[in-house]
């Protein structure tokens, strides 16, 4: 919470975490007339693995969306690079840094070729990570029937299972990511130049700012992120799956938890603090579901009205402010 | 078309540049040209017919959606909107044939409705299109699994399923030609006399610059509205001949919406609105379809398809788009 007061005054504390709080305390109320407990150790525990997977995607994501652009591959990133983790390792544990590296460098390929679609060939983000992400599929389909290779054991107890307190070692990763994230876009250059770039393009290119460098490497940031989610997954299953990045919506899930967060969709406003914000909200609704053992069908109804409103709420304060 | 003008003279007349549609005319051409090669029996009239008829439903949602991108937005719910048809028909029919006509009526309205949804929420409560349908999209897929305890119930009668599996038989010169067809045939009809008309335009100046639109006094909330509702309509009539023609699952409509999304912007259709013809918009999912259809005979592996899918969409655009900044 610390993190909270060092926001830059152009924003007050985001509406998510209200929202957040709220939805706790009223879960935990009613979980504790349901005479279940929320706040156990196996609930937190759970909630905070679901927050780490969605968190990581979500973070990346949020680059991008702040430099108006958008990617809708990272579900077939996160799923590429579980596969590419677990079948460089294929079980030893000598292989761990060296697959590591590969993911990310895979990954990190994915997010440069994104770039330079949607910069240099001026091809619209969303159909632009849409080909580059059906391009990936169809590699996927082709090549995999199931799961593939085996996760590193040391990589499984640690990033996988290994925790201090009820707080996974995964989620300490997503809080060090989000750090590193809060930092590079309040503190640096390139994080000053990405708002720029989002808010407007053409201000931005004639302040100065290299647009398209920025882009890129945004591009490239979000697609790590989302290798590394595919890396922590590898690590949670124990072995490479071809289907878990789109099985989970990770695309879609990390988009709607970004814009719960407070970041325009549009670009140049929000932060990441925000976004992890969102994702606890989704993992939270997920668990409090989860103890009233609420059909899961009827949850997907939920979010989807939730991730609605959440929107709806926002446009209406912006629209009261320009008002 | 010329007496049209003058009334909205304070807008930019959008012009729907006539060679909108030549490039994805050339690229179908030469699809045909290399389907003719490899299966000269595909180009006889009627296994030509029964493609065109196959292809319908996701010709009408690229129709459906091109209302859409035109004006501005998206509709990423058609996928889902599609699957909640199928499943609400099969479960309210019953095989029961005396229900099929009310069913079918009521599926046009909850397609307008699911739409008018989209479009309130979208322009009253300023959430961004993209949002919405995907809101809406959790929704009805996650109410319809709700709905049927997650196994499709019901069975659809034969009187709905001939929309989409039926033909009138022995034409004159073209065999065979699907129910499906026709109605293609007359929505496409439909669709073009409505762009020509002053919604049409209206439509497409909305999409090129909302704020003009606005200070020349188009309600842009209703314009925009009217979209997503024929984009729902669309998608009942794709569900109904879909239903017909493959029957009932929750699969039925996976991943449609983004096939029409490509299809319109295949179609030489802009993203973020204002430029692009419905023309292009239903002749790009043709082309697409005929492209499944080529890798089939080619042989190449199922999965294989989205690569395939992927690399030839980025290409059009990047080709189009690089074009297009350099003039």
């Amino acid at each position: 919470m610390t993190a909270l007061s060092l926001l830059p005054a152009r924003r007050s504390v985001p509406g998510v975490f209200v929202a957040l709080t709220l939805t706790l305390a009223i879960g935990w109320l009613v979980v504790l007339l349901d005479g279940g407990q929320l706040f156990n150790q196996s609930t937190t525990v759970s909630l905070l693995h679901v927050a780490a997977g969605l968190g990581l995607v979500a973070v990346g994501q949020t680059l991008v969306i702040l430099g108006g652009s958008l990617d809708l591959s990272v579900a077939y990133v996160i799923s590429l690079s579980t596969l590419v983790a677990a079948e460089t390792m294929n079980g030893s544990d000598g292989a761990v840094l060296p697959a590591i590296g590969l993911a990310l460098v895979v990954s990190a390929g994915v997010g440069l070729l994104n770039g330079i679609l949607v910069t240099r060939f001026r091809v619209n983000a969303f159909i632009a990570t849409l080909g580059v992400g059906l391009l990936l599929k169809g590699y996927l389909d082709n090549g995999y029937d199931g799961p593939a290779g085996a996760t590193a054991p040391s990589l499984v107890q640690s990033l996988g299972y290994q925790r201090v307190g009820p707080v996974p070692v995964s989620f300490l990763l997503l809080i060090a990511v989000t750090a590193a994230a809060w930092f590079a876009l309040s503190r640096t250059r390139f994080g000053h130049h990405l708002v720029a770039v989002g808010g407007d393009p053409e201000v931005a290119r004639l302040s100065g700012v290299r647009n398209d460098r920025i882009l890129v490497t945004a591009h490239i940031l979000c697609s790590m992120c989302a290798g590394l989610a595919g890396i922590y997954l590898a690590s949670r299953l124990g072995s490479g799956a071809p289907r878990v990045g789109t099985e989970g919506l990770y695309d879609l899930e990390s988009i709607a938890a970004v814009v719960i967060g407070g970041t325009a969709l549009a670009g140049g406003r929000g932060g990441v603090i925000g976004t992890v914000g969102g994702v606890l909200l989704l993992a939270s609704i997920d668990a409090i579901f989860n103890q009233l053992e609420v059909d899961a069908f009827f949850k997907q109804v939920i979010r989807g009205v939730i991730i609605i409103a959440a929107v709806a709420v926002y446009a209406r304060r912006a629209m009261r402010k320009a008002a | 078309m010329q007496t049209v003008q003058p009334r909205s003279l304070p807008l930019r007349v959008p012009r729907v540049r006539p060679g909108g549609v030549l490039p994805i005319l050339a690229i179908l051409a030469v699809l045909l040209v290399l389907v003719g090669i490899r299966q000269p029996d595909f180009l006889a009239p009627s296994s030509l017919m029964s493609f065109l008829g196959r292809s319908a439903p996701i010709i009408l949602l690229a129709a459906g959606q091109y209302f859409v991108i035109v004006s501005g937005e998206f509709d990423l719910s058609v996928g889902s909107l599609v699957t909640a048809q199928v499943v609400i028909a099969a479960r309210l029919i019953d095989s029961d044939p005396a229900r099929t006509w009310p069913v079918v009526l009521l599926l046009l309205a909850f397609g307008a409705l699911v739409g008018l949804v989209n479009g309130l929420v979208t322009t009253r409560l300023r959430v961004p299109s993209f949002i919405t349908t995907l809101g809406m999209f959790l929704i009805l897929v996650g109410a319809v699994y709700l709905w049927s305890d997650g196994a499709p119930k019901g069975g659809l009668s034969e009187e709905f399923r001939r929309f989409g599996r039926r033909a009138f038989e022995d034409v004159p010169l073209l065999g065979r030609v699907p129910y499906a067809l026709v109605v293609l045939v007359v929505v496409a009809v439909a669709a073009v006399l409505l762009m020509r008309s002053d919604f049409g335009r209206t439509l497409v100046a909305v999409g090129d610059n909302p704020r003009t639109a606005e200070l020349s006094g188009v309600r842009v909330w209703r314009t925009r509205t009217v979209a997503f509702i024929l984009s729902g309509l669309a998608a009942a009539v794709a569900a109904i001949l879909l239903g017909g023609y493959s029957g009932v699952s929750f699969q039925a409509g996976a991943g449609l919406e983004f096939g029409a999304i490509t299809a319109v912007v295949l179609g030489g259709v802009a993203l973020g609105g204002g430029r692009g013809a419905v023309v292009g918009a239903m002749l790009g999912a043709l082309t697409l379809e005929l492209l499944f259809a080529l890798m089939n005979f080619y042989g190449v592996s199922g999965a294989l398809r989205s690569t395939v899918q992927g690399g030839i969409i980025l290409l059009a655009v990047a080709v189009s788009a690089t074009r297009s900044s350099s003039r």
